[in-house]
């Protein structure tokens, strides 16, 4: 039995996309599969892992627990809408800069979880940033590394708005 | 035999570590990450085809039981369901997977009966993944349930249908064996006192972020496969999937994508790729399947370790001088890799510690449990919580400083190289060196007082400390230990590479092991840089599949910096030589004449020069400029194939095993931690990470390692544990409920800290260090919960000692 496809129109990365989706599909399946968006990662698909973190309208949402059809009239963004490998946006090039990343799966939901940090609270301690980021699971890194290149990039941030 | 006729073979090396380098030892950022930090490095869920399907599996919910039936036609049925396969599909195509043996036989999908929750019993391919788990809900399977072997002690009992595999000769003991390395009794009659442990080290995993997935395709014409692939190790292994499939090697082309972490769970993964061909094949079109968490949990290739331990240590004048092991191991289901675990202990089963004699006596018990096989450590890890725990047991009953004793027994710098009981050999190190180091760290001095005025205050500080080896290297004659006459002698770990000059003059390296997290394109980058004289961000890397692969066993315990650099060496060396006669050549003068210096090739009086490029540009474009001699063929390519550097064969009699994995890193792990009592939850307050891997290669990169690694550590010490209930259910198979560590649990700064003794047997003196950090971490972070706990007579024997099992001892607990 064919299941019946909801229309979609949603803002990703600044573009406009109309899809029809069936209701079932999850976002971060329509991002990776349909939208050819692969930078957004699934860990588990249940929630815990925060690889597959989106903002979705300013917010950081887990894309493997949201539905498509949700999103419909929304603004998302990915790990995609950053920087580009000539022009890295500062947290990526902090998360360089401090070896915040080893084989890179965990990364794009790290970027986009620090990114809510910074936009809210661009001077955050280290605490704060302990706090924010203990929603993303890691298994290589350790974390230290991760937590450097989040305050490196509120320095870089604050140096670029400033200069 | 003994290990006195032990011949230590001369060293091969060609370059001894240099004081300054301009690439090695640099922390230089890495060349994998822009990609990777853009969301454009291509994972495995990356690769589409055309065409291609999707695939799903139902996995049993039963531990052990027959399979009578099962109904595939109402899931066949179903709209965009291109095919289901069941074992007894599989068992008409397809031989058992690699691993398999002595009776013990393992398919892709369970053929005739299930031996553990999560077992993949049936697959479904189809147009998308929501149909194919749509049609996973309209099988029918009819089990006849069998007796639950849910512990080592059921399995060692059982008759009947209790055993696992009826057509393996010994029951439900998968492997056995007792081994008296050196003059053990009289070691034990002679000691004057005798210090005994029961240990137990509960099951874990790698748990990569990323689970292991394949994309396949079947060319009928060709009668090829092509399986895009998350494994490694698929140059050293990748004809055990293509026996599987019952095709020559040749027939299956296994193409690398970055792997999203491995830590031992993809270092072979064959359940997944194998099974993913077998459906390509069966469905006529490419087949896409990505395992989820739970069926990654549930059926990985690569559970760790479930190990018992009695285990006791022989003093002599305050010095130890034996130990005895006697250790149950719980394999799970099938063997495969599982049996690795014990030659990477025995490799340093006696610690950094100078023990003259060793009795290993092992049962591995097959259970309903998934199948272990590597993690970080790959068993060696266990070894070292082992032999530490006992070592401050035998402090602590000696009641002497558990530093004051290791000191003591530490092997002193001028004993290397030193060849341990098993017939291993440490290459080289200085461990008072690292201890000092560490202490002085973390201000060991000054703890006592610190904790003295905690304690009045009811707050419960405790320091640790670790003293721990890191075998790297391996030889596969490790596996010899297990049979006294190998049915198939393995005896080749090599690693190659191949380098280009391309037509521009741009270096091109070919690697025949993938990326998996590790550093590879860094390490090798800067190994190039330091060799060739060029930049290392300007030389392109590119994968091996194995159609054109050469031998390689990739990264595995701790072997790629050292053999890859040794490759390298080996390349550039016939690559410079080729170069310096095309040098001369143009420059009109002897080969003797040119010297390489800084990328550039110069005449010794220094008046004539040619670059890379410009001998590129004559090699590929001007063969006529040059003798008419196979020595000046067209192009700039060449490849490098480096053997293990130093190894020997196991005694006949298995008196000793050989010198088997030699180059051997040193830590000492020193955490500060603080219990708190009522809710049996442990904070760790200052770390300290003290490590020798001879020459550094990158610094940066070997602290996230270091770092990494200690994160799992003490996930394995304190927060981590696949548990199975008495009906072998898996009860916590999600990331809710197998609580890896978060950014939380982490000390705030894990202070790392090098001692460098280069290794005499390898270029430019690197050990291995990939694993470092988890073989430390965990007999650190007990002890120092175990001293915190001193006041209430605490006692650990175990891990994971999660807050409900710390608050269960301590209430248990002499003083509590
Ligand atoms: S994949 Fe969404 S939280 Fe793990
Ligand atoms: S970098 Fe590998 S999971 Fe974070």
């Amino acid at each position: 039995m064919a299941i019946k496809k909801h229309e979609l129109s949603v803002e990703v990365n600044g573009r406009t996309v109309r899809a029809e989706v069936e209701p079932r599909m999850m976002l971060s399946d329509f991002l990776r599969h349909e939208l050819g968006l692969t930078g957004t990662h699934v860990g588990c698909e249940h929630g815990v892992c925060g690889a597959c973190n989106v903002m979705l309208n300013g917010r950081s949402a887990r894309s493997c627990l949201t539905y498509a059809v949700q999103v419909d009239g929304a603004k998302i963004e990915t790990v995609e809408s950053l920087g580009t490998i000539d022009k890295l946006h500062p947290l990526q090039q902090a998360f360089w800069e401090k070896h915040g990343l080893q084989c890179g799966f965990c990364t794009p939901g790290m970027l986009i979880s620090a990114l809510e940090l910074l936009e809210k609270n661009p001077k955050p301690t280290r605490e704060e940033i302990v706090d924010h980021m203990s929603g993303n699971l890691c298994r290589c890194t350790g974390y230290q590394n991760i937590i450097d290149a989040v305050a490196y990039a509120a320095e870089l941030m604050a140096e670029q708005a400033n200069g | 035999m003994s290990i006195k006729d032990i011949v230590i073979p001369p060293s091969r090396r060609k370059i001894g570590p240099a004081k300054s380098y301009n690439h090695i030892g640099k922390p230089m950022k890495r060349l994998e990450d822009p990609p990777l930090l853009t969301g454009t490095g291509q994972f495995i869920d990356d690769v589409v085809l055309p065409h291609m399907a999707h695939a799903a599996v139902l996995r049993s919910p039963l531990a052990h039981a027959r399979i009578v039936k099962i109904d595939t036609s109402a899931a066949e049925a179903l709209e965009g369901v291109v095919c289901v396969l069941t074992g007894e599909d599989v068992a008409k195509t397809n031989d058992p997977q690699f691993g398999s043996g002595n009776g013990i036989e393992q398919y892709c999908i369970a053929v005739g009966r299930v031996r553990h929750v999560g077992e993949t019993v049936a697959a479904v391919v189809a147009e998308s993944r929501y149909i194919a788990e749509d049609a996973l809900e309209l099988i029918e399977v009819d089990y006849e349930e069998l007796p639950v072997i849910a512990t080592v002690e059921q399995g060692i009992a059982a008759t009947g249908d209790g055993i696992l595999h009826p057509n393996h000769e010994n029951g439900n003991i998968a492997f056995e064996c007792n081994y008296d390395f050196g003059t053990v009794e009289e070691d034990f009659a002679a000691a004057d006192h005798v210090i005994q442990r029961e240990l137990r080290w509960g099951r874990t995993s790698g748990m990569p972020i990323e689970t292991s997935g394949a994309v396949a395709s079947y060319n009928p014409g060709r009668s090829k496969f092509e399986v895009y692939s998350n494994s490694s190790m698929y140059n050293y292994f990748g004809h055990g999937i293509a026996a599987s499939l019952r095709v020559p090697p040749s027939k299956l082309n296994v193409i690398p994508v970055y792997a999203g972490g491995s830590f031992g769970s993809k270092m072979f993964a064959h359940k997944v790729p194998t099974l993913t061909a077998t459906l390509a094949r069966a469905a006529g079109r490419p087949v896409k399947f990505i395992e989820d968490r739970i069926d990654h949990m549930l059926s990985s290739d690569q559970h760790g370790p479930e190990r018992v331990f009695d285990c006791s240590v022989a003093i002599k004048g305050g010095k130890m001088t034996s130990v005895k092991i006697k250790t149950v191991d719980d394999y799970g289901a099938y063997a495969q890799f599982g049996v690795g675990h014990h030659g990477n202990a025995l490799s340093q089963v006696t610690g950094p510690y100078d023990i003259g004699s060793v009795r290993y006596d092992l049962k591995a018990v097959l259970t309903n449990k998934c199948q272990q096989g590597a993690y970080r450590g790959f068993g060696a890890e266990v070894s070292n919580f082992m032999i530490e725990r006992l070592v401050d047991a035998a402090a602590d009953e000696l009641g002497e400083d558990r530093v004051e004793f290791r000191r003591r027994n530490l092997i002193p710098k001028e004993k290397f190289p030193h060849i341990i009981p098993t017939g291993n050999l440490y290459d080289s190190g200085d461990y008072q060196a690292v201890l000092a180091k560490a202490l002085d760290k973390i201000g060991y001095d000054d703890f006592r007082a610190e904790q003295e005025a905690a304690l009045k205050e009811g707050r419960y500080l405790g320091i640790g400390v670790a003293t721990v080896q890191e075998r790297s290297v391996f030889s596969a004659t490790e596996y010899w230990m297990l049979e006294r006459d190998p049915a198939f002698p393995l005896s080749s770990v090599p690693e190659s590479v191949g380098i280009t000059v391309d037509v521009s003059g741009k270096v091109v390296v070919d690697l025949h092991a993938p990326f998996w997290g590790n550093s590879p394109e860094t390490v090798v980058g800067q190994v190039v840089a330091e060799l060739l004289g060029v930049d290392p961000t300007d030389i392109i890397f590119t994968y091996a599949d194995t159609d054109h692969g050469l031998p390689s066993a990739g990264p595995a315990g701790s072997r790629y910096t050292v053999m890859i650099s040794g490759a390298v060496v080996g390349a550039t060396e016939k690559l410079v030589t080729k170069m310096k006669r095309m040098a001369a050549v143009m420059m009109g003068t002897d080969e003797e004449d040119v010297d390489f210096r800084d990328g550039i090739f110069i005449t010794r009086s220094g008046n004539r020069s040619k670059t890379i490029e410009e001998i590129a540009t004559a090699a590929y474009n001007f063969r006529l400029d040059f003798p008419d001699s196979d020595d000046f063929s067209s192009g700039l390519t060449v490849q490098h194939v480096y053997d293990h550097p130093l190894t020997t064969m196991p005694a006949d009699d298995r008196s000793h095993l050989g010198i088997f994995y030699p180059i051997m890193g040193h830590m000492c792990h020193v955490p500060v931690v603080e219990v708190d009592i009522e809710t049996g939850s442990v904070k760790i307050l200052r770390y300290v990470a003290v490590h020798d891997c001879g020459t550094v290669v990158n610094p940066l990169t070997l602290g996230g390692h270091v770092r990494g690694g200690t994160a799992q550590g003490i996930g394995s010490a304190l927060y981590e544990k696949f548990c199975y209930d008495e009906n072998g259910q898996f009860t916590n198979a999600s990331f809710a409920d197998y609580t890896i560590p978060s950014a939380y649990e982490m000390p705030p700064d894990i202070q790392i800290g090098h001692v460098e003794t280069p290794s005499p047997y390898t270029e430019f003196g690197v050990k291995g260090a990939g694993e470092g950090g988890r073989m430390g971490a965990p007999p650190a972070v007990v002890a120092a919960v175990e001293d915190a706990l001193k006041p209430l007579g605490v006692r650990i024997d175990e891990i994971p000692i999660g807050p409900s099992r710390l608050r269960e001892i301590i209430r248990h607990s002499t003083g509590g």
